[in-house]
């Protein structure tokens, strides 16, 4: 339980993280907060030659809204956001649910991202949002949509030159209303089926983690006469499996009932 | 831009309970393996190593954190608190101690050092906390001894402690 050895890169400025990442190919692997990455390591689960520390990169721990948008940069760490007044409504929902205090205080939105757990928070909360990824390498900056970055379990569209420089949400709309809910064994833990809804005059956009391998979204009709019969072809084009913490008809139920929860909840909050 | 080898040993320096400390580590080793076998403060006690746990919970700059998921070089330069900055005086507990030790919150003593660490951090940002939010940040530990009541017991007596003692 204890890492393999690896060197240690401390990166002053962003061009010096994308250097080393440009320069080391697949051994790199770029640490923020850790609190994905540590438990990884310490059970040796990856194994990179460097690790490029970003935390010391004064422009990537800032959180910057427009009227449009609100852009979280790869050092902003999750318990700091949490903290910010007027946070977008879906997130300060989701946020609660994220790890522990214990480890909000040091792992970063970004890095969740980058870590693409199928039951995680943040990534259903970037896709319920139609949220963006901003991917940077030495070469190159490109933007992803959040349905085309999670690809399967923790697997992204990043490249290995590439990191997270930002993840950019789009600002609460009027006439939107936003609900988060999920169920696990106990508060912190995995969850077994989380849910996010985003209700807008057209309709219901529902997404769902922890059942798939990656989390999936899809628009729902605004007519709740029509939900029994959508959640139900939801649930079963996620494909759940058995697995230690529930059966696969246990998510597909919790798809069709907490889905239907959090689309009410949704619809009712529409400001 | 340092590049810290991994074969080799590198100096950290941070704050330890309000006094500056200095060891060698690769950039591999823990904080929770740096705070014990290097610094010799066996006070953070190690659980799972991989953050379920909570044993190791410290505070880094005034936030409780995993030591077991945090790397030594991570905190260089940092504020570490831990279970041993917490009595106010030797052969003195401070009000949270106290109180776990009126209300039995502790048997086997292994998950306590970390439970007392989130608490002391949460109950200064929090003083108002009611059972539910203590419930909350419990949590982030496991205790298989006590069933948590009564932990909730000694927190709430302790928030309404540390509350008078603000105030008086």
């Amino acid at each position: 339980m204890k890492p393999a050895k690896f060197d240690y890169v401390q990166a002053e400025t962003l061009d010096e993280a994308l250097a080393t990442l440009r320069a080391e190919g697949e051994g790199a692997r770029i640490i923020a907060g850790g609190q994905s990455l540590l438990p990884m390591l310490n059970m040796r689960l990856a194994r990179p030659a460097v690790l490029v520390d970003i935390m010391r990169i004064a422009t990537l721990a800032e959180a910057t809204a427009t009227n449009e948008t609100l852009r979280i940069g790869a050092a902003v760490r999750q318990a700091a956001l949490q903290a910010r007044p007027n946070l977008h409504p879906l997130l300060a929902a989701a946020l609660p649910w994220v790890g522990h205090a214990q480890t909000r205080s040091r792992g970063t939105l970004c890095g969740s991202v980058a870590h693409a757990d199928p039951s995680a928070e943040i990534p259903l909360v970037l896709l319920a949002l139609q949220g963006e990824i901003l991917l940077r390498s030495a070469r190159r900056t490109r933007r992803v949509a959040a349905a085309e970055f999670f690809t399967g379990m923790m697997q992204t569209a990043r490249h290995e030159d590439e990191m997270i420089e930002a993840i950019s949400i789009p600002q609460p709309r009027v006439g939107e209303g936003y609900a988060f809910r999920e169920v696990g064994r106990r508060h912190g833990d995995f969850a077994i089926v989380a849910c996010a809804a985003v209700a807008h005059a057209g309709g219901v956009r529902l997404a769902i983690g922890g059942v798939a391998d990656h989390p999936a979204a899809r628009d729902l009709p605004a007519d709740s006469a029509h939900w029994p019969e959508a959640l139900d072809a939801f649930a079963h084009a996620l494909e759940a499996r058995d697995d230690l913490h529930a059966t696969a008809t246990y998510r597909r139920q919790l798809v069709r009932k907490l889905g239907r929860q959090v689309m009410q909840e949704a619809a009712a909050c529409r400001a | 831009m340092p590049r810290l080898s991994a074969t080799q040993r590198h100096s950290i320096r941070f704050t330890l309970n309000g006094a500056p400390v200095q060891g060698e580590a690769e950039p591999r080793m823990l904080l929770s393996d740096f705070l014990r076998h290097v610094l010799g403060a066996t006070g953070t006690h190690v659980g799972c190593e991989h953050g379920v746990c909570g044993a190791c919970t410290v505070q880094i700059d005034v936030s409780p954190a995993r030591a077991c998921l945090t790397l030594a070089v991570q905190v260089q330069g940092c504020d570490i608190r831990t279970v041993e900055g917490l009595a106010p005086a030797p052969g003195r507990l401070s009000i949270l101690q106290e109180a776990f030790r009126r209300h039995h919150a502790l048997q086997c003593g292994f998950c306590t050092a970390g439970i007392l660490m989130s608490l002391d951090a949460f109950l200064r940002a929090q003083p108002n906390a009611d059972e539910a939010a203590l419930r909350d940040l419990l949590s982030g530990h496991l205790c298989r001894c006590t069933g948590y009541t009564p932990i909730i017991a000694a927190a709430l007596d302790a928030a309404v402690r540390l509350r008078d003692t603000a105030h008086a």
